[in-house]
């Protein structure tokens, strides 16, 4: 374990700030209706995980996240790769793809929810549509500039078009795939926010906005941590995967 | 072409057998008839023909841009002919390996397992490994085998690539000016190698290169491309291994030289060193 003072350092301002916050409030230099004390958020925290609607929240918003990545990334890495792959799948698909692009896909909001009412699917297919082009793009960008001397070589020594994909040109894409991964984890979170805060009968969102018409300021903050922490913790998810899968890449090597 | 026919004279061509030690595989030889091959319509190779025995070591030199890798890589089959044919006979199908200028290492893969890229399909993984190992500890590099290539030197990275090509035993192993980029003492040290491994297996060898004293000191023939054809095809009869800078080989360099220059006047300041060796 190497906690030095180093890895401390990083922590200085945060819990500075913290304290600060925690003083002013004391102090009622910030009044409770505009942000509450940390301890007060802390106390709503606590008191909504024992009753059990916290959990039950962040699990809805946990699940919808998680399915809109899949399908949505899912869509994009299997478009990426075909039309990485093939030309022909490439010109067929692609125009329509980076048409369909220039739609900020927030904009659709009203859009999808005549079509699927405020019910889940129209959260999933707003996140899967949000995390759709990252992975796409990523993912095809990733193929296209696989080193061709490599793939040359391959061929050179008898790779089957499979040896050649699974030994050549994804390992090759892998950091690429990665960055549009990264990119969509952020896009997922935001994305659902913006759902939930707008039209939802559960989650996280849901519950900042019913806390808003409660007044119940200190939920809406904790609504708000607890989306920063979600965020950080599925981009560390997905660092975790990128060290563990690119531990051959120069800048992993750590040995 | 007059000039081919002219220094083919001069130099009582015959070529050499290689002093081959053991022989593993049956060896292929190559044959090239009126092999032509175009980009487009920019012609790169006119009609050239050669036979290359089996066994043989051919080096291939001439100018930058002349055709040398075009050849190689029609000879692998990575570039297929505009018109002629190439025929290894006596060999297996895929009798041919080639290696690179560039490593072309997966930087993904660990060493012994980019060595067991060149392992010919159809064995079990233990055999591939075993085999991956051993065409290592021949190129002296045994001990790095569960490395990632990031961190071996440009001359390890060759050595490996070397391996990997020598793994499957091939029965032609074609080389693209492998040792281009290594500084010069490495490149003593590679070429040094690639002899022995020569010798041990037997494989016949067509090697590219711009040096022609390293094209002597390796082997058995020399081939001047200009202009896409064949303009000088020297046997090098001498005994091996060779020592460097010798009176035999100064004289070959020199008269390879003078016709690859000849045409465009020498620079004078390449003279009195020329002249220095051949005394
Ligand atoms: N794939 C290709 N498409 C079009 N032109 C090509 C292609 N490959 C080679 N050429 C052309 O063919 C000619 C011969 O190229 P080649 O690579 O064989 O030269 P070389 O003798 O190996 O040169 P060098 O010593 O610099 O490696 C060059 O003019 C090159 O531009
Ligand atoms: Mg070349």
């Amino acid at each position: 374990m190497r906690l030095d003072l180093r890895s401390l350092q990083s922590f200085i301002i945060p819990v500075g700030l913290i304290l600060v916050w925690q003083a002013l409030a004391t102090a009622g230099e910030i009044s409770g209706t505009v942000l509450p004390a940390p301890t007060a958020v802390f106390a709503a925290g606590w008191r909504l995980a024992l009753s059990g609607e916290l959990w039950s929240n962040i699990g809805v918003s946990a699940w919808r996240a998680a399915i809109g990545l899949a399908i949505g990334g899912g869509i994009g890495f299997t478009l990426g790769l075909a039309n990485g792959a093939s030309r022909l799948f490439e010109r067929l698909t692609d125009p329509t793809l980076q048409m369909i692009r220039t739609i900020p896909h927030l904009a659709m909001i009203p859009l999808v929810i005549l079509w699927f009412g405020i019910d889940e699917t129209a959260k999933i297919f707003l996140v899967a549509l949000g995390v759709f082009f990252p992975v796409y793009l990523n993912t095809l960008h990733g193929i296209r500039t696989v080193d061709s001397q490599l793939v040359e070589m391959g061929r050179a020594y008898g790779m089957s078009n499979w040896a050649l994909f699974t030994r050549v040109v994804l390992p090759g894409a892998l950091p690429s795939i990665f960055v549009g991964l990264r990119y969509a984890l952020g896009i997922m979170w935001l994305t659902l926010i913006v759902a939930e805060t707008i039209s939802a009968s559960s989650g996280l969102g849901y519950m900042a906005m019913n806390a808003r018409e409660f007044m119940m300021v200190d939920v809406v903050v904790l609504s708000i941590l607890i989306y920063a922490l979600l965020g950080k913790l599925a981009d560390s998810a997905a660092k975790l995967l990128e060290r563990a899968t690119l531990s051959w890449h120069p800048a992993y090597l750590s040995v | 072409m007059t000039a081919r026919s002219l220094s083919t004279v001069a130099f009582a061509p015959g070529v050499g057998r290689p002093v081959a030690l053991r022989r593993d595989a049956p060896n292929a030889s190559i044959t090239l008839r009126g092999l032509s091959k175009s980009f487009g319509d920019k012609p790169v190779l006119r009609d050239i023909d050669l036979h290359v025995p089996a066994g043989q070591f051919l080096a291939i030199v001439g100018r930058s841009g002349c055709g040398k890798s075009t050849l190689l890589r029609t000879i692998v089959g990575l570039e297929g002919p505009s018109s002629g044919t190439i025929q290894v006979a006596g060999g297996r199908s895929d009798a041919g390996r080639i290696m690179f200028q560039e490593p072309r290492l997966l930087p993904w893969a660990r060493i012994v397992d980019n060595v067991r890229v060149g392992v010919r399909n159809g064995g079990s993984k233990a055999d591939a490994r075993k085999a991956a190992l051993a065409a290592l500890d021949e190129v002296g590099l045994a001990d790095r085998a569960g490395e990632w290539p990031s961190v071996l030197s440009g001359g390890q990275k060759q050595r490996v690539a070397l391996a990997r090509a020598l793994v499957s035993h091939p029965q032609v192993l074609a080389l693209d000016e492998p040792l281009g980029a290594l500084d010069a003492l490495t490149r003593i040290e590679m070429q040094t190698l690639l002899e022995r491994v020569w010798r041990e297996q037997g494989f016949t060898a067509v090697l590219v290169t711009h040096d022609v004293s390293e094209a002597l000191a390796l082997a058995d023939r020399v081939v001047l491309i200009e202009n896409g054809a064949i303009a000088l095809d020297v046997a090098v009869d001498l005994p091996r291994p060779r020592r460097r800078g010798s009176v035999e080989i100064a004289k070959l360099e020199g008269a390879i030289l003078d016709k690859l220059f000849g045409d465009i006047e020498r620079p004078t300041d390449e003279s009195p060193l020329h002249r220095e060796a051949v005394a």
